[in-house]
């Protein structure tokens, strides 16, 4: 890692009775099974029936010596006994796996705009792909969903998890080397499936990408997150369980039902990339969206209304605005959501009954969608001042404004006329990204901005200033983008029915992609200008980490700099 | 534990439920009305579609509702309507001949209208959604015939190709004689400034005409025909009207000398149905150019 110091500062321990330093069962256990995974992956890279597959295989070898080489390692460094629990009797939070996560978020949301920005200019300028089998428009689509999604969202959803569940449950994270486990597994699943979808390693489905390997060892990965979340929960020494932590476990519990629901696949050879899914025909597609879908509503929106609950109320200095309807529309998300999938297969060869039953479900969950923009805004109820003073406020809510904004447009969109019309087209893309860029991403950037002062120990932000750049130039980014998506997407469906008093198309397909150029210029600007913005909050964050004033060091664990 | 107690907010003056996590309290405020309001008319709503669509799965099959919906029924019905717009004439379309389609107005119309849509979604993509053309792929909008411009060339055109490997298609190509050895470097050189004087384009300084006449003669003639007007039996371009499928500087006519020439199109017959070939080729021929 760029500067492993930074994520490494132990707590100072208080200086223990000399005990005899043993390896724990974790740590020896978990070395172990390193060790033979080293060795199964190097017979695998032997054995390989494909160069991807090899590749990954050899890489999966490497990374599982360094694990090992880290926990010994990290066992040689260490003092004889653990880190408490307490020190004079206030929690001793673990912040090391957080800082990594924030680190993490912000590399993978740049390389994910980057990536992002790369396809918009291809799809405005074909010549862009430079006839690069690496660099299609077909591989990068993944690889930019997967990083904004997964690898940017998922390491700010684990990182704030791992503090908030810390500090509303005033108790340190549960296990040693499992939330290091979890953030290093995590990522390193990223590095797989980043890499396969450049070496043309997919199973072709959306938001699923990754093959079964990649699966699997997410599947290892998630569970250990469960577990570290839910220990966490079990030893907290507040006698309720706070909201944010509710959304957090419905996020956690429904992802892994969703990634095993809708991955199961058959390996042509467990010594090569392909697989096929069990999944047949309407059945895989219903699938597919059941997972598309429920990604938005427990990746995209429980994990984030999780951020929005903790983060806004702690930066407003206000409290929640309604307890009850944080239990009504809790509920009612999460029991709604988990329908809506297919409204992604409207007039599709998915039976009339099914279509009916994604769109009533979806319209049913409009209100619980804006319970939380409700309880996020009104929670600014005696605080709507600071909006002026504090952009890393008025990031959060501005990002529950478009939380609003989107979750309104989708049940819309999943009303069958109103479908008939924006299926298909970029439409769709410009409502993924007023909830993706608006809504997932500044409510990711506020709270990373409030984070990362306080997991450094800093008295605050570098720069407010360039908070407030950040803030306009890529409110900026994001009008351009959904406005001219929504005006290309309505004019390319406008364009596809239109027909003459003939009875023919009036327009053929190669007509309406040349009348979606202008627009693509546009959005590919629009995204520039959230890259640009994305690039200024690294710096100030980076600054803030180097050069940020201390906190006065409290005598024991770390209290958040305000 | 710590026990809370409930406090009352001074801002909003509502209580507070007493619990506290990281000095973050939570105010005890009711449902919004108008929210537990829209909430309830969704349900309303949702059930109400229920009853009047097909919405809930049986052991065997499901609710088909009220209304007798049905998507597919539904298509079939758009399908109808769009045949009813189009009139009998379709079913005329389909046994016409090209000469019938020409004489009859209302045919030549529909002719024309069911022509562009198949042009855009099958000839475009080579010969660009205006049938302006590009390097390598003929302009259908001008006068310049490969194989014929009358309306029962462009039609055999459209069904064999031209190279496609159809029994019937247009054969016939440009040789390599460069690369066959059947001409030297400088000849070719000299020869390609000929076909430049042709059209009128300027020649190098130095160029030898007679010897390229000579060499066009020998070698050219035999398909271009004298004077270099071209032959659409063997789809050999008319060389003296500026228009070039390839480009006309001396450096592209020596490669396409050395190197020869043979662009494909494909056979469409198999591929769309006759009446649909008509209708393209009607369109084709009412572009500009048709003979």
């Amino acid at each position: 890692m760029v500067s492993g110091s930074v994520f490494f500062q132990r707590e100072s321990a208080m200086p223990q009775p000399s005990i005899s330093k043993t390896m724990t069962t974790g740590e020896s256990g978990l070395a172990f099974i390193f060790a033979v995974t080293a060795f199964l992956c190097l017979i695998a890279s032997a054995k390989a029936l494909d160069a991807p597959f090899a590749f990954h295989a050899a890489l999966s070898a490497a990374a599982s010596l360094a694990a090992v080489f880290f926990i010994v390692n990290r066992y040689y460094d260490r003092p004889a006994a653990l880190p408490p629990q307490e020190i004079n009797g206030r929690p001793n939070y673990n912040l090391g796996p957080i800082k990594f996560s924030a680190f993490m978020a912000m590399f993978w949301g740049i390389a994910g705009f980057t990536v992002g920005l790369i396809i918009a200019s291809q799809l405005a300028w074909p010549a862009l792909n430079f006839d690069l089998p690496w660099i299609q428009f077909g591989r990068l689509r993944p690889l930019h969903t997967s990083a904004v999604i997964f690898a940017f969202g998922g390491n700010v959803l684990i990182g704030t998890s791992f503090y908030v569940v810390q500090k509303s449950c005033r108790a340190r994270l549960a296990g040693d080397l499992a939330p290091w486990f979890v953030v290093l597994g995590y990522n390193y699943f990223i590095l797989i499936a980043g890499t396969g979808y450049l070496l043309g390693v997919t199973q072709s489905k959306e938001y699923a990408e990754p093959e079964w390997y990649a699966d699997l060892w997410l599947t290892i990965v998630w569970v250990s997150y469960l577990l570290v979340f839910l220990g966490t929960i079990l030893k907290r020494k507040e006698p309720h369980i706070f909201v944010a932590n509710w959304f957090y476990l419905a996020f956690i519990v429904t992802i892994a039902v969703l990634h095993l629901g809708n991955n199961p696949a058959l390996p042509v050879s467990v010594f090569g990339s392909k697989s096929y899914i069990v999944w047949g025909g309407i059945q895989d597609a219903m699938f597919q969206w059941w997972y598309g879908h429920n990604a938005v509503g427990f990746f995209l929106t429980a994990g984030f209304l999780a951020i929005m609950y903790y983060f806004i109320p702690k930066r407003a200095e206000r409290p929640v605005y309604s307890y009850r309807l944080s239990i009504i529309h809790f509920w009612a998300l999460i029991f709604l959501y988990i329908w809506a999938g297919p409204h992604h297969l409207h007039y599709t060869a998915l039976p009339d009954w099914t279509q009916t039953l994604g769109m009533t479900f979806s319209i049913m969950l409009w209100m619980p969608s804006w319970g939380g923009m409700i309880n996020g805004l009104m929670t600014l109820s005696g605080a709507w001042d600071k909006l002026r003073t504090d952009p890393v406020l008025r990031m959060l809510v501005v990002s529950v404004a478009f939380y609003g904004m989107s979750t309104f447009e989708g049940p819309m969109m999943s009303i069958k006329v109103v479908n008939s019309l924006s299926h298909y087209t970029d439409w769709t893309i410009g409502h993924v990204h007023s909830g993706a860029l608006g809504w997932v991403g500044f409510v990711s950037f506020g709270a990373l901005y409030c984070l990362v002062p306080w997991i450094w120990n800093r008295k605050g932000l570098y720069s407010l200033k360039l908070v407030n750049w950040h803030f306009w130039i890529a409110t900026l980014g994001i009008v351009l983008y959904i406005s001219a998506m929504w005006v290309s997407g309505i004019l390319q469906g406008l364009m596809w029915r239109a027909y003459t008093s003939l009875g023919f198309l009036e327009y053929s397909f190669i007509e309406t992609v040349e009348a979606m150029h202008p627009f693509y210029i546009i959005r590919a600007a629009g995204g520039a200008l959230f890259l640009i913005g994305a690039l200024i909050m690294a710096y100030n964050l980076w600054m803030t980490v180097r050069v940020g004033e201390q906190e006065v060091q409290m005598p024991v664990a770390l209290q958040p700099a305000e | 534990m710590t026990d809370h107690q409930s406090e009352i907010d001074s801002v909003t003056g509502r209580a507070t439920t007493g619990h506290e996590w990281d000095s973050i309290k939570e105010l005890n405020t009711p449902l919004p009305r108008w929210w537990v309001t829209c909430f309830y008319l969704t349900i309303v709503w949702a059930i109400a579609y229920w009853v009047v669509y097909p919405a809930w799965p049986l052991i065997s099959s499901n609710t088909t509702g009220l209304f007798g919906y049905s998507s597919r029924a539904d298509v079939a019905v758009e399908l109808a309507n769009l045949e009813k717009i189009r009139g009998d004439k379709m079913a005329a379309l389909g046994t016409a001949s090209l000469a019938d389609i020409e004489k009859d107005p209302a045919l030549l119309a529909l002719a024309r209208a069911k022509g562009k849509t198949v042009f855009g979604d099958n000839c475009a993509p080579c010969h660009g959604s205006g049938a302006a053309g590009a390097k390598g792929f003929p302009n259908l909008n001008d006068d310049d015939w490969l194989w014929g411009g009358t309306l029962d060339q462009i039609m055999q055109t459209i069904q064999f190709g031209a190279r496609s490997g159809h029994v019937k298609t247009h054969e016939g190509q440009m040789l390599a004689f460069g690369k066959d050895g059947v001409l030297k470097p400088d000849e070719i050189v000299t020869v390609a400034n000929y076909v430049r004087s042709l059209s009128g384009l300027p020649t190098r300084n130095g160029y030898d005409a007679a010897k390229g006449e000579k060499i066009f003669a020998d070698n050219c003639v035999a398909c271009h025909g004298d004077g270099g007007k071209g032959n659409q039996e063997l789809g050999a371009p008319n060389l003296t009207d500026k228009i070039w499928l390839y480009g006309s500087d001396e450096a592209v006519l020596i490669e396409t000398i050395t190197n020869g020439r043979a662009g494909v199109m494909p056979a469409w017959e198999g591929r769309l149905d006759p009446a649909t070939i008509k209708a393209m080729a009607v369109y084709v021929h009412s572009l500009g150019g048709g003979k």
